[in-house]
């Protein structure tokens, strides 16, 4: 055994191994992202969220406003080749969803937001779950988290006025040329009645894997079975879509179809913002029906995160970054949402 | 007679658990700032190295039991002797807690599990928030005390040189 050192080699030593130490800890404090320059992430999106609608504690930090419902899906067996999921072969598979309308103010008239949502969750017999979010457009104006976190800050409302800035928008688009589909849906675009009339688009696309493993792209939409009639162009009633539905519901179940859209090559699977061309090959993988609304916002969609990477074999997400970012923002969403129920009891 | 180092097949286990845990502190506080592709990966990657590490310390605990210890220098002054048998314990007990908590969590948020594993507890979404919040701040406590861990065995290999982290170095150990 070697003896102790003293003195001066000693103290070199030590201070070499205090250096190290340094370094180990200001490694991590960097991959932390506490210090080193400002980059954008999960949580730098919801702050924003919460930063223009304001602090709704216990809400979703986007789509803050909907409310639950559960039904089944019942699959035609038409996709089963397309891919292994469980979810095209049985029969009924029991559901949760959340009707929702965009935007991250939970108080905001139903009838004043063009985007509505739609999430669902599907339990399959072999123990697989798969959770997907879905809107009314189409296509997003963008293609990158960078540049919808842009279109973001452009939507900041004016304190003046309470609405977006008109000018900052159009230079957001004008910089944009890439959100053109989007525009153009925007500008067609017809409010509809109902959430029972309204289409759900999937925007981002997925990969179908069938039992050999071989995989084709898709993006998918609940097409409504309720035929289309246009909302009224005096709305009093805040929460008119929700009580449309109730009342729908207390009639009868609502139907949509789940239609599938394959790609092409060369069509965009990784860039939510460009449209597929038309005359692509769809199959309809089966009916979604929707029988009940659980109690407000009280149900059991609540405590779920409808993050879109929660997916059961035989799908497979694409490289789209926008799918990865949602994944991440999601889950600060029901983070900070998880402590204000437990710290404030804040259980909207 | 008490053994001068560990058991080769816990030294094996200290080095693997080691790094695996160091790259499971930086891959899980960089996952969560990060909103690229990568952080689908490193998800991922996060929960498998995390249940593997479970089963890695399950395995480890045992070992401890059945195998005689090398015992520390007989000068260290008994307050260190305290400390280190302290930090040890501790840091057993959070390479347990560690995992337990995420699949805890993952339970408590109404996540699908990896393997589709049965659930720990029941989705409750205020358990959810309390584990995890737990699995980050006991996170942070874990990496406080592998500083130190790794700072006293340096001292012991560089400084005092009195055959303590020999007693777990990686590699053959020489004759002297
Ligand atoms: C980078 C782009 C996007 C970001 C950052 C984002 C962010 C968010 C966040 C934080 C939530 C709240 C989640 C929760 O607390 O459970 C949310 C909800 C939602 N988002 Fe997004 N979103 C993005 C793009 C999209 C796209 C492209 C779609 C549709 C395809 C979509 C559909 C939805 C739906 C349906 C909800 C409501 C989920 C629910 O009712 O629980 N989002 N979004
Ligand atoms: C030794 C074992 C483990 C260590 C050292 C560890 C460490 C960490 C760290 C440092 C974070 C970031 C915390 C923060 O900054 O808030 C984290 C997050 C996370 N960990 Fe672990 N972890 C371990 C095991 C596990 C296991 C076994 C699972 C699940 C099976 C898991 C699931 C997660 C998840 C899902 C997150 C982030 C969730 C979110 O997006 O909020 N971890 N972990």
């Amino acid at each position: 055994m070697t003896t102790p050192l003293h003195g001066r080699p000693r103290a070199l030593r030590l201070a070499a191994i205090g250096l190290g130490l340094t370094a180990l800890a200001a490694g991590f404090a960097y991959t932390a992202g506490w210090i080193g320059n400002e980059r954008l992430t999960p949580k730098r999106i919801i702050d924003t969220f919460e930063a223009q609608a304001g602090h709704h504690p216990g809400y979703r930090k986007n789509h803050a406003k909907g409310l639950c419902v559960s039904g089944y899906f019942q699959s035609s067996g038409e996709a089963a080749g397309l891919s292994s999921a469980r979810v095209f072969s049985q029969a009924r598979v029991p559901v949760i969803g959340r009707f929702a309308i965009g935007g991250a103010n939970p108080h905001s008239p139903d009838a004043s937001v063009p985007t509505r949502s739609l999430a669902l969750q599907l339990s399959s017999d072999d123990g697989q779950q798969w959770r997907t979010g879905m809107n009314t457009p189409p296509v997003l104006a963008v293609g990158t988290p960078e540049a919808f976190y842009q279109q973001v800050l452009a939507m900041t409302p004016d304190p003046a006025t309470g609405k977006p800035d008109p000018s900052r928008l159009q230079a957001f688009f004008a910089a944009h040329p890439e959100s053109a589909a989007f525009r153009q849906w925007a500008k067609d675009y017809k409010a509809s009645d109902s959430f029972a009339n309204s289409s759900y688009n999937s925007i981002n696309a997925f990969a179908l894997i069938d039992a050999e493993g071989k995989a084709r792209y898709v993006r998918w939409s609940l097409l409504p079975q309720t035929p289309f009639a246009a909302l009224p162009t005096q709305v009093e009633d805040n929460d008119y879509l929700q009580h449309d539905l109730r009342q729908r519901l207390s009639l009868g179940p609502l139907r949509w179809t789940l239609q599938l859209t394959l790609a092409a090559a060369g069509d965009a699977v990784n860039d939510p913002s460009q449209p597929w061309p038309g005359q692509r090959p769809t199959v309809d993988a089966g009916t979604l029906v929707i029988d009940q609304v659980d109690a407000a916002q009280q149900g059991a969609c609540r405590d779920l995160n409808f993050d879109p990477l929660i997916l059961p074999t035989g799908i497979k997400p694409s490289a789209d970054p926008i799918l990865a970012a949602r994944s991440a923002a999601y889950s600060e969403s029901f983070n900070r949402r998880s402590r204000e129920a437990a710290q404030l009891g804040a259980r909207p | 007679m008490k053994p001068v180092a560990f058991h080769p097949l816990a030294r094996l286990l200290h080095w693997l658990m080691a790094v695996l845990i160091l790259a499971m502190l930086f891959i899980g506080v960089s996952m969560v700032n990060d909103l690229s592709p990568r952080h689908t990966w490193l998800v991922s990657l996060h929960k498998a190295i995390g249940l593997a590490l479970l089963l890695l310390v399950l395995v480890r605990i045992g070992l401890r039991l059945l195998l005689p210890q090398p015992p520390l220098p007989n000068d260290l002054p008994s307050l260190q002797r305290r400390a280190a048998k302290a930090s040890h314990l501790l840091l057993y007990g959070l390479m347990l807690a560690m995992p337990l908590l995420g699949w805890g969590m993952l339970s408590a948020g109404g996540y699908p599990l990896p393997l589709q594993l049965p659930a720990l507890l029941p989705h409750d979404l205020q358990l959810y928030a309390l584990l995890r919040q737990a699995h980050g701040w006991l996170a942070y406590v874990l990496f406080a005390i592998v500083l130190v861990h790794l700072g006293a065995a340096l001292v012991h290999g560089l400084v005092r040189r009195d055959g303590v982290l020999r007693s777990m170095w990686p590699g053959p150990l020489r004759k002297d």
